[in-house]
């Protein structure tokens, strides 16, 4: 008999989240992630966890920013307006170097926009949901088993690097169906003594606030954070390449453009046009080199997204503008067709012909 | 396979319920008899009967569903024909309700005229492949949650065991013993078991009451 279950991608990381040892879950309704609270709601009371639906998006994260001071893993999770709503707090996560999770799991926008899937929320993620300078480290799920995997990913990395991590989903990936093995991720154990648990009289006690007096200082607080992104940026990008090969187109896709792309590489290659893929796995860091090699060996590159050309430009500057890069998008909730993305390959396969 | 004149189908969320009540109108209609399919579901956003309105078109069966189904955006209303599920005594009626007690509430405004012309069956639908409803006694707390909210009975359980395409026959034969004790607990018979076309033959005898099935369900991230 098969060890595996069937969930919703939803459903699966908010499994994950258990098994990864969140005990605290604090979020607001709204579609597509409502799955992730439903399930939440069931699960927490009976494993001594809490589940609390809070009277906004407002509240629910900064009730994340008070279990993350205490240094245990806490989650939220909602859907683009709902993460705009969220993006204060998720600053003061940062400022206050705090490692949470916070899952988007995308829909149409901007504004009310809809409930069909999307990734127009890309640049929100990767440069940073909030004001002032920070990063999130951002993870792109493309399958159900991935939702479980990289949600153990994020609270390690979040925890390595005390800050918050984004799991970057969309309404398909949330949605969807799939089998899935629930196998027990690494946790591993991290730092906390900045955390506050109490003195007990015993030690000096810690300080979580993000706010700074002195201008020296804050800029000093900044710099050293910076410093920490860049060891994350050397250390933590992931990507898979699928048929890249022989390559001479290379797309760029997460998420589901990436399942769509896949078909449409399969049906690409069927008819004798040499074409794989980097799947980046984290969008922040961005798997800069990767694409920077490709850049010498393919003719051009198709950034297949879920939004007006936003990954798009993370891809020029990964690539130095080597190679052209074309567009290949839907938006509003629409999904690409294998041969909208097929098209695609067709003209870059031509027009990068110049080489 | 025998049926009332109205066919509920409903159970813990992600059991298959759409899928299978697709399935089971499809095959009414195939045995002559005049169909319709409601959609009752206010909980799911995607992947709905709404999915199949063209097959269910094309086999002349009358489909019912809210005018926002499938739209861009997430509007629990039902639709004003819904009523015709007990109105319209001249048609078999199948009924897809929502995943859970949330999704069962929906169907409580229908229950008393269902209950008085009393010709109908209530099917639990149950996958012993879902997280929370891996043994009997979840699966039967599940459904207690559901009667409650719809106030009504399940009549019949339907064992829809399956972790998508990776089942395999084997996987369904484990879940007999599943199904038998949520029969067991419950005193309830189990109607059917579906199963995918494509195991109909490896399970053909070794089960009873076999409900051969199709997924109907538009899955666009697939090779087309």
């Amino acid at each position: 008999m098969s060890d595996k279950v069937l969930m919703k991608g939803n459903e699966a990381l908010a499994e994950a989240a258990i098994m990864a040892g969140c005990r605290h879950y604090f979020g607001y309704p709204i579609t597509p992630q409502t799955e992730v609270a439903a399930y939440m709601s069931k699960r927490m009371p009976k494993i001594d966890g809490v589940f609390l639906q809070a009277e906004s998006e407002i509240a629910a994260i900064n009730m994340v920013i008070g279990v993350a001071a205490t240094g245990k893993r806490v989650m939220t999770s909602s859907s683009s307006p709902g993460i705009s709503l969220k993006s204060e707090g998720i600053s003061y996560l940062a400022g206050c170097d705090l490692p949470a999770l916070i899952v988007n799991v995308q829909r149409g926008g901007p504004g009310l926009g809809g409930i069909q899937p999307s990734q127009a929320d890309y640049s929100q993620a990767t440069r940073g949901a909030g004001h002032g300078d920070f990063h999130l480290l951002v993870f792109a799920p493309a399958s159900v088993q991935e939702m479980v995997n990289l949600t153990f990913k994020a609270f390690d990395l979040a925890e390595k690097y005390r800050m918050p991590a984004m799991i970057l989903s969309d309404g398909t990936m949330g949605q969807m169906m799939e089998p899935v093995s629930l196998e027990q991720g690494e946790i591993n154990e991290h730092d906390k003594s900045w955390a506050l648990t109490g003195t007990k009289c015993e030690r000096k006690p810690n300080i979580v606030n993000s706010l700074c007096l002195q201008p020296e200082a804050l800029e000093k607080l900044n710099i050293e954070r910076y410093e920490r992104y860049k060891m994350v940026e050397a250390n933590e990008a992931m990507y898979e390449e699928y048929r890249m090969e022989d390559a001479e187109v290379c797309i760029v896709a997460f998420g589901v453009a990436a399942r769509v792309s896949q078909n449409a590489i399969d049906k690409a290659r069927e008819q004798g046009i040499k074409v794989g893929m980097i799947r980046p796995i984290t969008l922040w860091p961005f798997p800069k080199k990767a694409l920077l090699d490709a850049a010498d060996k393919v003719k051009a590159f198709v950034s297949v997204e879920l939004s007006m050309g936003q990954m798009i430009e993370d891809i020029e500057l990964a690539t130095r503008c080597k190679k052209p890069v074309l567009l290949c998008s839907r938006v509003g909730g629409m999904i690409h067709t294998t041969d909208d993305v097929l098209s695609k390959i067709k003209e870059a396969n031509e027009i990068g012909g110049a080489n | 396979m025998s049926a009332k004149r109205i066919t509920i189908f409903a159970g813990h969320y992600g059991s298959g319920k759409t899928n299978v009540a697709v399935n089971y109108a499809l095959l009414l209609s195939k045995e002559g008899k005049k169909v319709s399919l409601s959609d009752l579901d206010i909980v799911n956003p995607y992947f709905r009967s709404k999915d199949s309105e063209k097959i269910l078109d094309d086999a002349g069966i009358r489909f019912i569903s809210s005018e926002y189904a499938n739209s861009n955006v997430d509007m629990p209303a039902l639709p004003a024909d819904a009523y015709s599920v007990t109105a319209d005594k001249e048609r078999f009626a199948v009924v897809d309700v929502g995943g859970d007690d949330r999704g069962a509430l929906a169907l409580g405004r229908y229950v008393p005229d269902i209950v008085a012309e009393n010709d109908y069956e209530m099917l639990f639908v149950i996958n012993k492949f879902r997280p929370l409803t891996r043994d009997a006694k979840s699966a039967v707390e599940v459904m207690r949650e559901i009667e409650e909210a719809a106030k009504m009975r399940f009549t019949a359980i339907v064992n829809n065991s399956n972790i998508g395409e990776l089942t395999k026959a084997e996987d369904v034969l484990s879940s007999v013993s599943y199904a038998n004790e949520v029969a067991q607990i419950t005193g309830l018979p189990i109607k059917m078991t579906s199963v995918h076309f494509d195991l109909e033959k490896e399970l053909s005898g070794k089960i009873k009451n076999l409900f051969p099935i199709k997924l109907y369900i538009r899955q666009t991230w697939k090779a087309e």
